[in-house]
């Protein structure tokens, strides 16, 4: 189980939450289970978010597994220039 | 295979040494060839009509005379490049703005081009192209544009991101927010407060090439592409999707790039290109005159910031908020939502909140520019804090140092940080000479923080032992500031060999898996991750060789400064075997030796870089020279310091420049009236001083050998460093960038 | 077709050529001669990427015809080197990183070694103005100033 936080628009997406409890144990779980527990974010994780374990961003391997204890936190997925 | 990116605290022979790039001499004597250097045999010229209106519904287009003209071997309308977007919101944005389907949506928008033997008979048939425009009423300005009067870009767009959704359609594309605590509490418990409204002029990244490619298709549907860029994997599967090909039957090769900061990570005409091509059943070449660079690719976001800070007496941040809006140009993008995000993230803060409102425009599509929105955020931030610190009597160094964001801090955009530089730039920053240099009349001195995110991403690498023992390194970042060496130096210090050892090169698309493009800093980062990957995979192999030549268990083998050498007593007689030896006998031994690495790179670290900077301002002219400069930088490791330097030093330049003189300048018939390098006035050698820099190394945990991305936070903190410079020296706050010298008078004169 | 046909000499060498009479130099040097080290960057004489030596003049060949160099002299970056060796202010550019991308290299190298023709112990200042006609959007000048001063104290004392 972990406890993972969503920036404002996701929240807004989520209920007005802006912590939910998921049971998952890598990305790939987490967006799954995310997306049938909170239809409305759907659109947001097809359209790409970026997840911060620890502090570190991660954009895209779905098989990062969660350290115990983690503080996970959802970003919108960014690029830079 | 697992490959572990943890630092390993080394001492290191190759790496942080400073040898002459691979690619040097070729650009030195002119042979590098960049995207207009490539020609194919029959190749025609192709050329883009754009519109002259900035808001315009195109009824017809009758490209009949056009066609009908000796030597025009294609014209193409959007009827040419049908949408196989598939819903794909961002996908159909691309395609639409490099071809307009059903409206003119800025000046220089492409309606129409042509493919001609030469570029006169090109030029002769854009103007037999009859384009029938309904002209609409436009918006070029930011604030205008969100107003319920502004002309509508889009009746589709209803804000995203407000609940309830809006009844009626707007410019206002999407809100988004970020922060946490209670900021109206925070306020409460303020002793002071600033509140201050900033505004931002559009700029462009101003690389001197301009967009540039050959495109070639063939009739059994495969195409070659070469073009400048920043990401050839990308450009590879943006083209194939929109042409409707496969991406392995389009082979794109990346040309030495003239310079991008970001705005050569985004297709422009190469979709065009390809599709004259495909129509013409030749080569075209297809070159955006420096015009059409400026009318119609990429500059960064025109913004309008209100900030508001409070503290305590003794200098503690109790709250901190902004409202940030960015234009986007004609379609979506997350300006301001990155805006939004970096901010306030120099600061320890426990009450902030931060929203961004993405605003559709009719000017050229934003794109990405080098820590994209982060420097405009950072100016109206920085330039607030600069003005609390003297409201309540303290030092801007010695405030922001009280509330720098440490490790374990929550950042205002959510998670909490590892270990980061900000606390020691500052520290490097209040003990440096700079700050006891003495000023005189007119002149005045200020500093700012940066902060950028920077990114791993998708990498692969090929490390290729040649039968003479030296190493072919190819990597698929593309090359903007001499990665080519600093790879180089990786791999020879992994494979401990001399840098001379090594060649590094950067292959094409057909020949390495996807790489993501050379953005967000990553492309030393990241494809020096893989490139150690790559060289430990070969040392593998080297070893298992050098055990079959011995015939010993590969166990008793290790690799050491360049050679395998067999351990244990019972070995004592077996000389080191080295790289060289290994591979002439490779043949016998299983064939030819390398190590391959595709990996994703993530965990890239945070940078932050403070920023010094004096000014002399004359009061007559409201001219404003720059007298001294310094950055400094936290790179976690740097591979070859001399190219880390010189991003320190380019980032500042182009700060410097965006604060003081560049801009793009509507007309009120929506049209930019300065679309040159004469009146869009970037710095020159004359305007610059020598830019001081301070390489400090705090590892990236997350890299074997601490390494964080560089190449954009330095282009935080120079619009706000000026900003306050220029501030102290004229003794009124600025607040509209760029502080040009008509600004200047104005302010003066104001105050 | 019509042309004008043109008789020059590039780095040494005569060359013939036919042109028409909208080209301009630039375009000759790049696409009739394939010499495509000399770069254009803006057409408008701008930025400097397009420097040549005409006759012992800097010039921004974007601003030249072709035709116009009928009879004359023309130097490019192509011509700098002597066989392999790089000319000082090549290898000074070298040591000391003064390019990044290297699109503007050619026109600053160009453009550096008309100033030290003119001005052989030219002052950081003298430099700075000297070049002030070559834009570089990577580098920030820094390094390139470093490396033409090294150059010039190089060739002062060879």
């Amino acid at each position: 189980m972990v406890e993972v936080t969503l920036w404002g628009a996701l929240g807004t997406a989520a209920g007005g939450k802006s912590k939910v409890e998921i049971e998952a144990k890598d990305i790939r779980e987490l967006f799954r289970k995310l997306a049938e527990q909170h239809p409305a974010l759907e659109p947001h994780i097809q359209r790409g978010i970026a997840v911060a374990i620890n502090g570190e961003i991660y954009r895209d391997t779905w098989s990062k597994e969660f350290p115990a204890g983690a503080e996970i936190f959802l970003l919108p997925r960014l690029a830079g220039g | 295979m697992g490959f572990d990116p943890r630092y390993t605290g080394r001492n290191f022979t190759s790496v942080g040494t400073r040898p002459v790039r691979p690619d040097g001499v070729d650009k030195v004597t002119g042979r590098a060839r960049y995207g207009a250097d490539f020609n194919m045999t029959g190749q025609l010229v192709g050329r883009v009509l754009r519109s002259p209106h900035a808001h315009a519904r195109i009824k017809k287009i009758n490209t009949s005379k056009a066609e009908k003209l000796a030597g025009v071997k294609a014209v193409i309308t959007a009827a040419d490049l049908p949408d196989l977007t598939d819903g794909d919101a961002a996908m159909y944005a691309i395609l639409d703005n490099c071809m307009a389907r059903e409206k003119a949506l800025y000046d220089g928008h492409a309606v129409a081009a042509v493919a001609a033997v030469d570029a006169r008979t090109a030029k002769e048939a854009l103007k037999l192209i009859a384009v029938d425009y309904e002209v609409l009423p436009h918006v070029t300005d930011v604030d205008e544009a969100m107003k319920p009067t502004a002309p509508v870009l889009d009746d589709s767009v209803f804000t995203e991101g407000v609940e309830p959704r809006p009844a009626k359609p707007s410019n206002i594309a999407k809100r988004s927010q970020f922060g946490h605590g209670n900021v109206e509490e925070g306020f409460k418990q303020a002793h002071s407060i600033v509140e201050r409204s900033f505004k931002t002029e559009q700029t462009h990244q101003g690389y001197i090439e301009p967009h540039a490619c050959v495109a070639s298709v063939s009739s059994d549907g495969t195409a070659d592409l070469w073009v400048c860029t920043q990401g050839h994997f990308v450009y590879r599967q943006h083209c194939a999707q929109l042409l409707g090909m496969d991406v392995s039957k389009l082979r794109v090769t990346s040309s030495e790039i003239g310079g991008g900061f970001g705005g050569k990570t985004h297709v422009w005409a190469e979709p065009v290109a390809l599709a004259l091509s495909r129509k013409a059943g030749r080569p075209v070449k297809l070159v955006m005159s420096r015009e059409e660079v400026f009318r119609a690719s990429g500059p960064t976001s025109a913004t309008s910031i209100d900030v508001k800070i409070g503290s305590r007496k003794d200098g503690t941040i109790t709250a901190a908020s902004a409202t940030l809006r960015y234009s986007s140009g004609p379609y979506l993008g997350m300006w301001a939502e990155i805006g939004a995000m970096t901010a306030f993230a120099c600061y320890k803060l426990e009450n902030v909140r931060t929203v961004g409102f993405e605003v559709l425009v009719n000017r050229p599509k934003s794109a990405a520019y080098r820590a994209p929105s982060a420097p405009m955020a950072a100016f109206a931030v920085e330039s607030a804090i600069d003005e609390l610190a003297k409201t309540i009597g303290m030092d801007a160094v010695q405030f922001r140092i009280k509330n720098a964001a440490q490790e374990g801090t929550q950042s205002s955009y959510g998670p909490v940080y590892g270990p980061i530089g900000i606390g020691p730039t500052l520290e490097a920053a209040k003990s440096h000479a700079h700050m006891k240099a003495k000023l005189g009349k007119n002149q005045g001195r200020g500093m700012a923080c940066g902060f950028w995110f920077n990114f791993g991403g998708q990498t692969c690498t090929d490390l290729n032992v040649g039968i003479d023992g030296s190493v072919s390194l190819a990597v698929g970042t593309v090359d903007v500031g001499g990665s080519r060496a600093s790879l180089s130096l990786v791999a020879a210090e992994e494979l401990g060999i001399p840098y001379e050892q090594v060649k590094a090169v950067v292959a094409d698309t057909a020949s390495l898996g996807y790489n993501d493009m050379t953005d967000g800093s990553r492309g030393t980062f990241s494809s020096s991750m893989a490139t150690i990957s790559a060289a430990r995979n070969a040392i593998r192999t080297l070893r298992e060789r050098a055990a079959q030549m011995w015939e010993i268990s590969v166990d008793d083998v290790i690799w050491e400064s360049g050679q395998a050498v067999a351990k244990g007593r019972k070995h004592g007689n077996l000389a080191p075997l080295s790289l060289k030896e290994i591979a002439a006998a490779a043949g016998n031994t299983g064939g030819p030796i390398a190590g391959h690495s595709e990996l994703v790179a993530d965990g890239a670290g945070v940078s932050f870089a403070t920023h010094i900077c004096d000014v002399e301002v004359d009061p007559d002219t409201g001219a404003t020279r720059v007298l001294r400069y310094t950055v400094i930088q936290d790179a976690g490791k740097a591979v070859h310091p001399t190219y880390v330097e010189g991003q320190y030093q380019g980032g500042a330049a182009q700060g410097i420049g965006w604060a003081l003189n560049e801009e793009y300048i509507y007309g009120k018939d929506g049209r930019l009236q300065n679309p040159g390098f004469l009146d869009y006035r970037i710095p020159v050698c004359s305007d610059l001083p020598m830019i001081d820099t301070q390489i400090l190394e705090i590892p990236n945990p997350n890299h074997p050998y601490g390494v964080r991305g560089v190449g954009e936070t330095s282009i935080v903190p120079p619009l706000a460093a000026i900003a306050n410079a220029v501030s102290n020296a004229v003794g009124v706050r600025m607040t509209h960038i760029p502080m040009s010298p008509p600004r200047i008078l104005a302010a003066l004169g104001a105050g | 077709m019509s042309g004008i046909a043109v008789s020059t000499t590039i780095n040494g060498d005569g060359v013939e050529l036919l042109c028409q009479p909208q080209e301009t130099l630039l375009d000759v040097l790049r696409d009739r001669l394939g010499l495509t080290g000399t770069k254009e960057g803006c057409g408008t004489g701008d930025c400097g990427a397009c420097s040549v030596i005409l006759d012992d003049r800097l010039v921004c060949s974007c601003l030249v015809l072709g035709a116009e160099a009928e009879g004359r002299r023309v130097e490019t970056i192509e011509g700098m080197a002597s066989g392999d060796s790089l000319h000082p202010l090549q290898q000074k550019f070298l040591e000391h990183a003064a390019l990044q991308c290297g699109i503007c290299t050619p026109g600053f190298l160009i453009a550096a070694k008309d100033l030290l023709a003119r001005n052989p112990d030219p002052t950081e200042t003298e430099i700075r103005f000297g070049l002030a006609g070559n834009l570089c959007r990577c580098t920030g000048y820094d390094k390139i100033v470093r490396a033409v001063q090294d150059a010039a104290s190089v060739m002062k004392g060879a």
